[in-house]
């Protein structure tokens, strides 16, 4: 069964996404990495789980290119924070198929670029590599973010990077070393001094 | 087969916020209650499993699957659909309707209802707004004015607790408050600023809201965790559960009975009375009936009218309230989605920051056509905001990748304001709901059919919604101001309103000026069906004071021997 609408005046797909990213901090969809998927051809219409669409070693890849968009500081990176197995479960159970497509295309064409600049796979670069190579597409997903039409396509690294975010401060590691949570904190004061470098409070939710 | 239970002094068919509270009010003045809730039981504290839990320890940390989305195609449509409380907003595929127009409607299905998940907002109206439609000839005139009201909204506010601040605003009275939640420092900025801006007349104040600054007894004060969605561990907000339930449970004459739909009023025609309730246990597909000598109707606006209209039919072809012709009519919500936001800056002001997670911002009471401000359209709107500093979720449209970007984002950022409009909407015959009789729920019971949609005084109100807070902002020395709007359908403010309304004649109202279905005097409807009008703000304490207002009379009346 499903709720009669004689008037859709929804884009229900783009609409909801949206709210539940925005809900959740991010802003738009994106999509994912996966060998196997790429394999098998991502024209199937229908989305795919995480377990076809992501092998451990793509999660492995994830984990470093998450790791080279936010790596260890004085606190402890992506990778440390499992950013990689959190990016293949939201790919596999948020996005939509045509989403899904972008992202594991864009896995690929980040290899290749990374062939290009480097002569070798993002796996094999050396980190100074990997961070030249990611300023480079963060600067183009950003131009082309500026840009797009309505109907364009988000930005491969765009979704790599929003899911990158998301992963790192939303997970432990995030909310209780990058940034400060008190899960009560038992009382409002409308007004402390701030330093720079003072971390930010985590909101409980 | 239909088993005839026990009888009981009253019914009461709904747990949520009104339905608490008439149980508690009815119990307390020595009824025996049936408080029958369509859905699951929730436990105080111990039902609340999400209420502790890191933000991390969820798989897609709080956001919705695809799965999710198909299973809900109308919780989708909004913010309702999330990962940490689905468990609370009823099922779309178990409980469907029809909609001839686009109407969102989130409900929740268990006890205590949408008290557990409501955002809390508590504004009194004043007879700017029980005058209003007598003034604009719109629609029927309110049976009451607010000195009929006020005393019910003092005893509501010292039981359920509403922290706030007294303003002595004509258009939003003040209340039997506990201290205000403060604003925070960039707000307050603001506050001041405006103060020498548009004659006064728009002014920042503290939101009013159902959580605690002080403790009442069984609940302590808020906690600043901001998480009030997943059920407070420490009944720091009013809801069913941590307030009006237990009341009516000490008195040792209040009996909860969950998994219990309402089919039908029973109505005996000779009487011109309401008997008793007919009950379908949710699980074991049962059913049962209670005898009363009260019934009152709290199942929430649109069931309590879809109870009324399944009822009587022999009497009535469509159902219990409907000789006025108005039953069904006149359904309202408050639109909202669209305002303004922008930078704060001030020197200094970014060696500020706040501690602890507000439940709440701040408000503006409506200042058009109030006054002597008069405006091309009727009624008004007031907006909801707050300021903060941004959170580490503008490093996504930010350039940049590595250690000192990922390092600079975990810092809080600038400070910005925004605030949301929320607008009155008229009454209008032509927004209804009715049965649907082609289609069932999976209970096998026929669904309503919702017809509702804005009108030109609404989409005139919009402009100025949009317009006020850029102006506002910018003459409070805000930067780059920016309005938005985001779809708006009927029903996203959750705050349904009317279909049964209140009146003083029976030939254009469903309702008399105690609540009371003309039709069956001991009938009470006391949860948003009953409203003349919307007013611009939040319903839900009117609702409690209507209620508690009801049920005094009722026990009055029965004692009287006129029920």
């Amino acid at each position: 069964m499903e709720t009669e609408t004689t008037r859709t005046a929804l884009s229900p797909k783009l609409m909801s996404r949206r709210g539940a990213l925005l809900r959740i901090g991010a802003l738009m969809g994106g999509t994912m990495v996966g060998s196997s998927a790429l394999l098998s051809g991502c024209a199937t219409r229908d989305a795919r789980p995480a377990n076809e669409l992501f092998s451990p070693a793509d999660i492995a890849w994830l984990d470093e290119i998450a790791d080279t968009i936010l790596p260890p500081t004085a606190t402890p990176g992506a990778k440390a924070a499992e950013v990689g197995a959190f990016i293949s479960v939201m790919v596999a159970d948020t996005y939509m198929a045509d989403e899904q497509a972008t992202f594991l295309t864009g896995l690929v064409t980040l290899d290749d670029e990374c062939r290009a600049d480097h002569g070798v796979s993002f796996m094999a670069a050396s980190p100074a590599e990997r961070t030249a190579l990611l300023e480079r597409l963060d600067r183009e997903q950003y131009d082309y973010m500026q840009s797009r039409g309505d109907d364009d396509p988000v930005h491969y690294f765009r979704m790599l990077k929003e899911l990158a975010l998301l992963g790192y401060f939303t997970s432990e590691i995030g909310y209780t070393e990058a940034m400060r949570y008190v899960e009560a904190p038992g009382r409002f004061d409308p007004s402390v001094p701030y330093t720079v470098g003072d971390r930010a409070w985590a909101p409980h939710a | 087969m239909a088993v005839t239970a026990s009888s009981y002094d009253a019914i009461v068919v709904g747990s949520g916020i009104s339905g608490g509270w008439a149980a508690k009010e009815l119990s307390e003045r020595g009824l025996t209650v049936l408080l029958l809730e369509r859905g699951k039981h929730v436990e105080h504290v111990t039902d609340y499993v999400n209420a502790t839990k890191g933000p991390w320890q969820y798989r897609h940390r709080g956001g919705r699957t695809r799965a999710m989305e198909e299973a809900y195609p109308v919780l989708r449509r909004d913010y309702p659909l999330n990962e940490k409380n689905l468990d609370w907003w009823a099922s779309d595929q178990d409980s469907p309707y029809t909609e001839v127009r686009r109407f969102d409607w989130f409900r929740g299905y268990q006890v205590g209802g949408r008290s557990l998940l409501w955002g809390r907002q508590s504004y009194r109206w004043s007879d700017f707004d029980f005058e209003a439609n007598a003034r604009d000839g719109i629609a029927v005139d309110w049976p009451i004015r607010y000195a009929d009201i006020a005393p019910w909204y003092d005893h509501v506010e010292r039981f359920a607790g509403i922290s706030g601040s007294r303003e002595g605003l004509e258009q939003l009275p003040d209340g039997q408050f506990q201290p205000a939640i403060a604003l925070n420092c960039g707000e307050e900025l603001i506050a001041s600023r405006l103060r020498g801006a548009f004659d006064g007349t728009r002014r920042i104040i503290s939101a009013r809201v159902a959580n605690l600054t002080e403790p009442l007894p069984g609940r302590a004060p808020c906690q600043y965790r901001n998480a009030c969605w997943l059920g407070c561990p420490y009944g720091a907000y009013f809801s069913t559960q941590s307030s009006t339930l237990p009341a009516a449970m000490a008195t040792g004459r209040t009996t909860l009975a969950p998994f219990s739909i309402v089919t039908e009023i029973v109505y005996d025609r000779d009487s011109r009375r309401a008997t008793g309730v007919r009950v379908l246990d949710a699980v074991s597909g049962q059913w049962t009936e209670y005898s009363a000598r009260i019934v009152f109707l709290c199942a929430s606006a649109l069931n309590s009218t879809w109870l009324l209209m399944e009822s009587a039919r022999d009497v009535w072809p469509d159902g219990l309230g409907s000789s006025s012709g108005e039953l069904g009519h006149n359904l309202m919500d408050h639109h909202f989605r669209l305002g303004a936001e922008g930078d704060l800056e001030e020197p200094g002001l970014d060696g500020q920051y706040y501690y602890g997670q507000r439940p709440c911002g701040f408000y503006i009471p409506r200042y058009r056509n109030v006054a002597g401000d008069r405006r091309d359209y009727l009624r008004g709107f007031g907006y909801q905001g707050s300021a903060s500093r941004e959170g580490w979720q503008r490093a996504i449209r930010e350039l940049g990748i590595g250690g000192a970007f990922k390092d600079a984002m975990a810092e809080p950022g600038r400070w910005r304001i925004g605030a949301t409009a929320f607008g009155e909407m008229l009454p209008d015959h032509s927004n209804r709901i009715g049965i649907d009789a082609t289609r069932t729920d999976k209970w096998g019971l026929p669904v309503l059919a919702i017809d509702c949609g804005m009108g030109e005084n609404e989409h005139a109100m919009r402009r100025d919604m949009l317009n006020d807070m850029a102006e506002t902002l910018e003459a409070s020395g805000v930067r780059n101001v920016r309005t938005f709007e985001t779809d708006y359908a009927p029903g996203m403010g959750i705050h349904e309103m009317g279909t049964a309304r209140m009146g003083a004649d029976p030939e254009t109202s469903v309702l008399n000026r105690w609540n009371q279905v003309w039709d069956a005097p001991n009938v009470f409807v006391t949860d948003g069906a009953c409203m003349t009008s919307s007013a611009c703000q939040n319903p839900s304490l009117t609702y409690m004071a209507l209620t508690a207002r009801a049920a005094d009379y009722a026990v009055a009346e029965l004692n009287r021997r006129n029920l």
